[in-house]
C-alpha cells in the first residue's frame, strides 16, 4: 500500500496547480467574494502554508484545492489541476473518489469533526475501505503503525475509544492519522492546532511534521500564526481579503519580508514595554481557594500582589483558574477560603456587599467584545450608562464626557448611534474599553482582551491600553495565554497551573531562566520566529530526557 | 471647549426603527404582505362589526337553513339567522376572546420565564417542574376537564386556556431568557451594580423580544384554533354568542346536501391562522436575518 | 438581589441529579433510563393527583345542579355521598387510585335512575375503537412524513422543498374540523356536483371532467357507524376518512419538524469531514447521520403521536366515530365528572407513555452515554 504511486511519488513534480480562483459566499441576499483571483502551485513533497487574518479567505481556498466549496460557497472561476486532472471539469462522483483517497482534509475542531457515534479505528480506516484500497484488517493494522507512529498512547487500543473518550490534541493526532490511512497526495491542515493549547500543540505539531516528512506527502497548512507556521511550511503565501499579497520560501520571507502588510502580522511580537517595579499594591490576594459548587477546588491557596498603576499579567493554560480568579476579583465568584484586600480594605467576597464606589473602582473587560456588549444598545447607551451610574453625569456634562471618552479610543462622534452590530472587532473592544474608562477605575481586568482579534489590531489594543495607564495610572489584571502579549504588556508576571501559583515576580525575572519546571514548559513551547525552532525544541528535550535517564 | 459645540452641531443619522420596519417591509415576500392584508381586514371587521353586519347578532328569521339569496346572501342557520350577520360578530367574539387569552397567557409566562431565568436556583425549579407536569397533559384534555368542573363561561374558558398556554410561553421565554441572562453584557451588568429591574428591562428584554413576538403570534394561532375547536365540540364559547367554531358545528348537518356554507366560518378561521403563520414565518426569517449579518 | 452562578448543574439538574454522584458505579445508560422511569412515575402521580382533585374541587351547588332544581334534599346528600365528599381527601384518593390499579373507575353519574354503569364499561369499546384509529393513522403518517421530511431535508431549497414547506404550513394553520368537513365536502360531491349550478354554470365537458375526477375519490363513508360486530376491515374501511383527516394533519407537523432536525443535523462538522472523506451520499446519511439522527427523530414522533391523541377528540365527533375522545366531550356537556377523570388519565398516561418512550430511546443511542469515559 505504502508504493502506490511509486513511480510518480519522488519529490520535485508538480501536483497542483491552482490558476485565478474565485470563489463566492452567499449572505444578506448576494453574493459576496471570498477568494479573488489567486494563483497557486505546489510540487510533491512540499508543505505550502497560507497565513492571513480572519476572512483573508485562507480556509476557502484550502477546501478548493479538494474542488470543494462549502455549503453557501460557489467556485465561480478558475482553474484547479490536481495530478494533470482538472477538479473542475470532473463529476462529482468522480473527485468524491479523489477526496480522502488522494487529497485529504484534517479539520480545526477534531472533537466537532469526529462522529461522536463510531470508534476512532472504524473512522480512520473507513476511507480505505471504502476506497476499496485494503481489506478491513489490513487498514486496522496500518492504522495502529499511524497511531504509533503519530506517538498516540496505548496505540494498540486507543482506536477502539470513541471520540469523547481521548482528549484534544489526541483526537487532532487521530484525525492526522486518518488523513494520512489512504497514503494521499496532499493533505490539507486547516488550523490544526489553534484550539490547542502551547504545551499541546508543540506534540501534536510536532506529529504532524514527522508524518508529512516520513510520507514525502504535500500540504496545504492553513493558519493565522506566522510562528507556526515557520516551522511547518517550505513555502509561505501571505492572503489579505482574498488575494495573494505575497510568496516566498519560509526562511526567505521571515528574513526579509517584501511587504509592508507582512511585516505588520508579527508588529505585536516586536511590542515590548520595558517594566516598571512596583512602589505600592493596591490589591493583595491573600490564600484564595475557590470552587464551583461540587468538591473540585479550581484555585488553590493562591496569594497575589496587584501593583498599583501597573500591569500583571497572568498567564496559564486552559484549565489553570485563571479566569476563576477574575471572577473572584470581581465578587461573581465568591471564595471558600482566603480574603482579598483593595486599597488598604477588605474587599467584601460577594457583588451584594461591595458599595457602588468599590464596584466603580473594579471595572473588567472580556475576550469576546461581541458578547460583551448588549447588540440592542448604541455605542452612545454603552458608554453614557457608567457615567450616569457611577457618577451621576447628566445632560450636556455627559454628552461631552461621552465624546471625551469616543476621542481618548481614537473614535468619533459619528459612532454614537452605532449600534455594536454594525462596528469592527477592534472598535467594539475599544467600545468596551471606554465603558471600563468611564468609570474612572483604579483597576482593570482584562480577561484575553486581545485573544479573539487578528494581530494588527490586537497590537492597536495593547497599545490604546498602555497609554491610558499612562494618563490615568489605572491597574491592570491581564488575563492572558499568549506569551507575546504578556512581552509586550506586563510589568509582573504571575504563572498558574491547575489552580495553583507556580512562580510569580517581576517580568524579567520570571521571563530569564532558570525557571520552574512548568514554566519552563510553558515558555519553551510557545513557537517562535526562527524556522529551527521546533528542531531544536524537540532536540533540546530528546537530550534532557536521555540525561535525566542517565 | 469648540470640540464640543462642533459635536452638538454634527446631524445625527439616527435610523429610526421606523425606518428600518420600512425597508424591511419594502422587501417581504408577497406571502408576508397577503398575510397582513388578510390580519388588517380581520381586525377591521372584528371592530367596525356592528356597523358593518346587516342585520342583528341573534336576530331569527322565520326560514331556518335559508339558501342563499339577495336578502340573506349566504342564508340563514339553524334557527333561522343571518350567517353573514353571524361571521361578522364571530370574528368579533373569536378574535377578540382568543387575544385576550394570549395576551393574558404572555403576562403570566413571560414575566415567570424571565424571572426563572435569571435567578435560576429553587424558583427556576419549581416552576420547571410545576411546568414539565402541566404539560403532561395535552393541554385540549386538561381544558376539557377543567370545563367540565367549572362549566364553559367566556371568563373561565379565558382563564382555563390562559393558564394551559402560558406553560409553553414560560418554556421558550425561559430558554431565550437563559440564552440571554448567560451573556457577558448582562454580567457586565450585574458587576457595575445594575438593579434587578434595569438587567430585566434593559439587557435582557430588548433582546429576547424578536423570538417572543414571533412566539405571540404562532401562540395565538393556537389559541385560537382551540378556543375554535372547543366551541365547535359545544364546550366552548356558548351560545347565542356568534363564534366561528360553534358556527361550523350548528350547520355541519347542510354539508350532506352539498351546501358549502359550514366550511364558511372554518375557511375563516383557516384564513385567519395561514395569515398570521405566513406573516410569524418572515418575520423570524426577517430578524434571524438580521442577526446573521452581525 | 442574587444571580445563581455559572455551574455544571443548575439548569438543566433532575430531580434526581443529587443521587448519581454517591451511588456505586452503574452504567450511564441504566443510571438514566432508571431516572427517567422514576421521574416520570412521578409525572404520573402528580396527574392522578390533579385528576383527582377535580372531584374536590367541584362547586358546592354541583350537586343541585346535576339533579336539577326538583332534588329532595335527601337525595342530594345521597349524591354528595356517593361521590364521597363527606370522607377526608387523602382517604378517598388512595381508595381511588387503588380502584383504578384493579381496572374500576367508579360508576357514571348517568346511572342514577335504577341501574349503574360503570365508567370501565362505558369505555372498555371505546377505548379499542380509538386505539384502532391512532395505530391506522400513525401506520400511514409516521412512514410518510418521515420519508417526506428526510426528502425535503435533502433537497432543501429546491422546488419541491419550498411547494411541500408552504403546503404543510398553510395545512398545520387548518382547523382539524376544516381539513375533515373538506374531506366530507370532496366525498358528498361525488353525488352532488353535476346537479349544483355552479357545475350548470360551466362548459359542458368542464363540468362532466370535473365530475369524472371527483368519481375517482373512493366512496369514503362520511360517518363512521362502528359497534363491537363490525368486521377488521370493514372497521378499516369505515375508519378511512377519519384516519386521513388525522395523517393529513399529523404529516404536516411531522415532516415540517424531521426536515429541520435533519437539516440541523447534517450542518454538523462531522457530516462536513464525511463529505470531505469522500464519502457516497448514502454513506453519509445511512453510517453518519442516522446513527446521531434517532434521539430527534424519536422525539419528533413522538411529539406528533401526542398531538394525534388530541386530534382524535375533535375528529371523532366530526365523523361521529365511536371513540373516547367523542365520549369525553359528551361527558363534558353533561358534566359526567367520572367519565371525564377517566378518559383525562387514559389520555394523559398515553402522552406520558410516549414522551417517556421517546427519552428512553433517545437516552439509549447517545453514543456519549452509552460509551462512557
Amino acid at each position: 500500500m505504502k508504493n502506490r504511486n511509486s513511480g510518480q511519488r519522488e519529490k520535485g513534480t508538480k501536483l497542483l496547480s491552482i490558476r485565478n480562483l474565485h470563489v463566492e459566499g452567499f449572505s444578506d441576499e448576494r453574493w459576496h467574494p471570498i477568494v479573488r483571483g489567486v494563483d497557486l502551485s505546489l510540487k510533491r513533497g512540499e508543505v505550502l502554508g497560507l497565513i492571513g487574518e480572519s476572512g483573508a479567505g485562507k480556509s476557502t481556498i484550502g477546501l478548493a484545492a479538494m474542488g470543494y466549496a462549502k455549503p453557501g460557497c460557489r467556485i465561480t472561476q478558475g482553474s484547479i489541476q490536481f495530478d494533470g486532472i482538472d477538479l473542475l471539469a470532473m463529476t462529482e462522483t468522480a473527485r468524491r473518489r479523489l477526496r480522502g483517497s488522494r487529497i485529504a482534509y484534517v479539520a480545526q475542531s477534531a472533537a466537532a469533526s469526529f462522529n461522536p457515534a463510531h470508534r476512532l479505528l472504524d473512522q480512520t480506516v473507513e476511507t480505505v475501505v471504502a476506497h476499496g484500497i485494503a481489506s478491513r484488517e489490513a487498514a486496522n493494522r496500518d492504522a495502529i503503525e499511524l497511531y504509533r507512529r503519530l506517538h498516540l498512547p496505548d496505540p494498540d487500543t486507543i482506536g477502539f475509544r470513541y471520540p469523547h473518550q481521548v482528549s484534544g490534541g489526541q483526537l487532532q493526532r487521530a484525525m492526522t492519522a486518518m488523513a494520512m490511512a489512504c497514503r494521499p497526495d496532499l493533505i490539507i491542515f486547516d488550523e490544526p492546532t489553534t484550539a490547542l493549547d502551547v504545551t499541546t500543540q508543540v506534540e501534536v505539531l510536532a506529529s504532524i511534521r514527522k508524518i508529512v516528512q516520513e510520507f514525502n506527502t504535500a500540504a496545504i497548512y492553513v493558519t493565522h500564526d506566522l510562528a507556526v507556521v515557520a516551522q511547518m511550511a517550505d513555502r509561505i503565501m501571505v492572503l489579505r481579503h482574498g488575494r495573494t499579497v505575497e510568496e516566498a520560501e519560509t526562511r526567505h520571507m521571515l528574513a526579509a519580508p517584501a511587504e509592508d502588510y507582512t511585516r505588520t502580522l508579527w508588529a505585536v511580537r516586536k511590542l515590548a514595554k520595558p517594566e516598571v517595579p512596583a512602589e505600592d499594591y493596591l490589591l493583595t490576594i491573600d490564600n484564595i481557594t475557590a470552587a464551583y459548587g461540587g468538591t473540585v477546588k479550581v484555585l488553590q491557596d493562591v496569594s497575589i500582589k496587584v501593583p498599583r498603576g501597573r500591569t500583571i499579567a497572568v498567564v496559564g493554560e486552559s484549565g489553570s483558574g485563571k479566569s476563576t480568579l477574575a471572577r473572584v476579583v470581581t465578587g461573581l465568584l465568591p471564595p471558600m477560603s482566603g480574603s482579598i484586600s483593595f486599597a488598604g480594605h477588605r474587599l467584601p467576597s460577594t457583588l451584594k456587599e461591595r458599595s457602588k464606589d468599590v464596584l466603580r473602582r473594579i471595572q473588567m473587560i472580556y475576550q469576546m467584545p461581541d458578547n460583551a456588549l448588549n447588540p440592542r444598545q448604541t455605542v452612545e447607551e454603552v458608554i453614557a450608562r457608567p457615567l450616569e451610574f457611577y457618577l451621576g453625569l447628566k445632560g450636556a456634562a455627559r454628552d461631552r464626557r461621552v465624546n471625551e471618552l469616543l476621542h481618548m479610543i481614537e473614535m468619533d462622534e459619528s459612532f454614537l448611534d452605532r449600534l455594536p452590530g454594525e462596528l469592527s472587532g477592534g472598535q467594539k473592544q475599544r467600545i468596551c474599553i471606554a465603558r471600563a474608562i468611564a468609570a474612572n477605575p483604579d483597576l482593570i481586568i482584562c480577561d484575553e482582551v486581545t485573544s479573539a482579534l487578528d494581530q494588527i489590531v490586537q497590537e492597536e489594543i495593547l497599545k490604546l491600553l498602555m497609554r491610558l495607564q499612562q494618563e490615568f495610572g489605572v491597574s491592570y489584571i491581564f488575563i492572558t495565554h499568549d506569551i507575546a502579549t504578556v512581552r509586550a504588556i506586563a510589568d509582573e508576571i504571575v504563572v498558574m497551573h491547575r489552580g495553583k501559583v507556580v512562580e510569580q515576580g517581576l517580568k524579567t525575572e520570571v521571563l530569564t531562566p532558570p525557571h520552574a519546571p512548568y514554566t519552563e514548559l510553558l515558555l519553551s513551547s510557545v513557537p517562535e520566529m526562527d524556522p529551527d525552532w521546533l528542531t531544536n525544541l524537540l532536540e533540546r528535550r530528546k537530550r534532557k530526557r536521555v540525561g535525566a535517564a542517565n | 471647549m469648540t470640540s464640543t459645540e462642533h459635536v452638538v452641531a454634527v446631524p445625527r443619522q439616527r435610523r429610526t426603527r421606523a425606518s428600518r420596519v420600512k425597508t424591511a417591509l419594502k422587501k417581504a415576500p408577497f406571502s408576508a404582505w397577503f398575510g397582513i392584508v388578510v390580519i388588517l381586514g380581520y381586525v377591521f371587521v372584528a371592530l367596525l362589526a356592528p356597523w358593518i353586519a346587516p342585520y342583528g347578532e341573534t336576530q331569527v328569521f322565520t326560514e331556518a337553513f335559508a339558501p342563499w339569496s339577495q336578502e340573506f346572501i349566504v342564508g340563514t342557520d339553524q334557527l333561522g339567522r343571518d350567517v353573514l350577520t353571524r361571521l361578522i360578530y364571530g370574528a368579533r367574539n373569536t378574535i377578540g376572546i382568543a387575544f385576550a387569552t394570549t395576551l393574558l397567557s404572555f403576562a403570566v409566562g413571560v414575566t415567570l420565564g424571565l424571572l426563572a431565568a435569571m435567578y435560576r436556583g429553587w424558583l427556576d425549579q419549581i416552576l420547571s417542574r410545576a411546568v414539565d407536569v402541566l404539560m403532561s397533559i395535552p393541554s385540549l384534555i386538561f381544558a376539557l376537564m377543567l370545563l367540565s368542573i367549572f362549566g364553559s363561561s367566556v371568563t373561565s374558558l379565558i382563564l382555563i386556556i390562559a393558564l394551559l398556554d402560558s406553560t409553553r410561553v414560560f418554556r421558550l421565554a425561559r430558554a431565550v431568557g437563559l440564552n440571554v441572562a448567560v451573556m457577558e453584557y448582562v454580567e457586565a451588568a450585574q458587576l457595575r451594580g445594575e438593579g434587578p429591574r434595569w438587567i430585566l428591562t434593559k439587557e435582557i428584554l430588548p433582546n429576547v423580544l424578536p423570538p417572543l413576538i414571533a412566539e405571540f403570534g404562532l401562540r395565538f394561532c393556537f389559541v385560537f384554533l382551540t378556543i375554535a375547536a372547543l366551541s365547535f365540540l359545544g364546550v366552548g364559547i356558548q351560545p347565542p354568542t356568534a363564534d366561528w367554531g360553534s358556527m361550523v358545528r350548528e350547520n355541519a348537518t347542510l354539508i350532506t346536501y352539498g351546501d358549502i356554507t359550514p366550511l364558511l366560518p372554518a375557511g375563516a378561521i383557516a384564513l385567519l391562522t395561514v395569515s398570521v403563520n405566513f406573516v410569524v414565518d418572515w418575520f423570524l426569517h426577517a430578524t434571524s436575518g438580521l442577526r446573521d449579518e452581525k | 438581589m442574587r444571580f445563581a452562578k455559572r455551574t455544571a448543574r443548575g439548569a438543566g439538574g433532575s430531580l434526581f441529579s443529587g443521587k448519581g454522584s454517591k451511588a456505586p458505579p452503574m452504567n450511564p445508560v441504566v443510571r438514566t433510563v432508571l431516572q427517567r422511569l422514576g421521574l416520570g412515575l412521578i409525572t404520573l402521580f402528580i396527574v392522578t393527583i390533579i385528576i383527582f382533585s377535580a372531584i374536590a374541587m367541584l362547586p358546592g351547588d354541583f350537586a343541585k345542579a346535576m339533579l336539577g332544581q326538583s332534588a329532595t334534599p335527601e337525595t342530594v346528600a345521597a349524591f354528595q355521598r356517593e361521590i364521597g365528599i363527606d370522607r377526608p381527601p387523602v382517604e378517598r384518593y388512595f381508595a381511588w387510585v387503588g380502584q383504578i390499579m384493579q381496572g374500576d373507575f367508579g360508576s357514571s353519574f348517568a346511572s342514577r335512575t335504577g341501574y349503574r354503569r360503570t365508567v370501565a364499561e362505558i369505555i372498555a369499546p371505546r377505548l379499542y375503537n380509538t386505539m384502532f384509529l391512532a395505530v391506522m393513522t400513525a401506520l400511514i403518517a409516521v412512514p410518510l412524513a418521515l420519508g417526506l421530511g428526510i426528502l425535503a431535508a435533502l433537497y432543501r431549497n429546491s422546488w419541491f422543498d419550498r411547494v411541500v414547506n408552504t403546503v404543510t404550513l398553510t395545512t398545520i394553520s387548518f382547523p382539524e374540523f376544516f381539513v375533515a368537513y373538506m374531506l366530507a365536502y370532496l366525498i358528498i360531491s361525488r353525488d352532488t356536483f353535476i346537479g349544483t349550478e355552479f357545475a350548470q354554470s360551466l362548459p359542458e365537458w368542464l363540468a362532466a371532467s370535473i365530475n369524472w375526477v371527483l368519481n375517482l375519490v373512493p366512496k369514503f363513508p362520511t360517518l363512521a357507524n362502528i359497534s363491537d360486530q363490525t368486521p377488521f376491515w370493514e372497521h378499516v374501511w369505515r375508519a378511512a376518512l377519519p384516519s386521513i383527516t388525522l395523517t393529513l394533519v399529523i404529516v404536516a407537523h411531522m415532516m415540517r419538524m424531521t426536515r429541520a432536525a435533519i437539516i440541523n443535523m447534517l450542518a454538523s462538522p462531522y457530516i462536513d469531514m464525511a463529505r470531505l472523506k469522500g464519502m457516497s451520499p448514502m454513506a453519509i446519511v445511512l453510517r453518519h447521520a442516522l446513527p446521531n439522527a434517532w434521539a430527534p427523530i424519536v422525539t419528533v414522533i413522538a411529539f406528533n403521536l401526542a398531538y394525534l391523541i388530541v386530534g382524535v377528540v375533535v375528529v371523532e365527533v366530526v365523523f361521529v366515530y365511536p371513540g373516547i375522545g367523542q365520549l369525553m366531550v359528551d361527558a363534558v356537556k353533561s358534566r359526567d365528572v367520572p367519565v371525564v377523570q377517566a378518559c383525562a388519565l387514559i389520555f394523559a398516561a398515553t402522552y406520558i407513555l410516549l414522551n417517556l418512550t421517546a427519552d428512553i430511546i433517545s437516552i439509549a443511542t447517545n453514543p456519549r452515554l452509552l460509551h462512557p469515559r
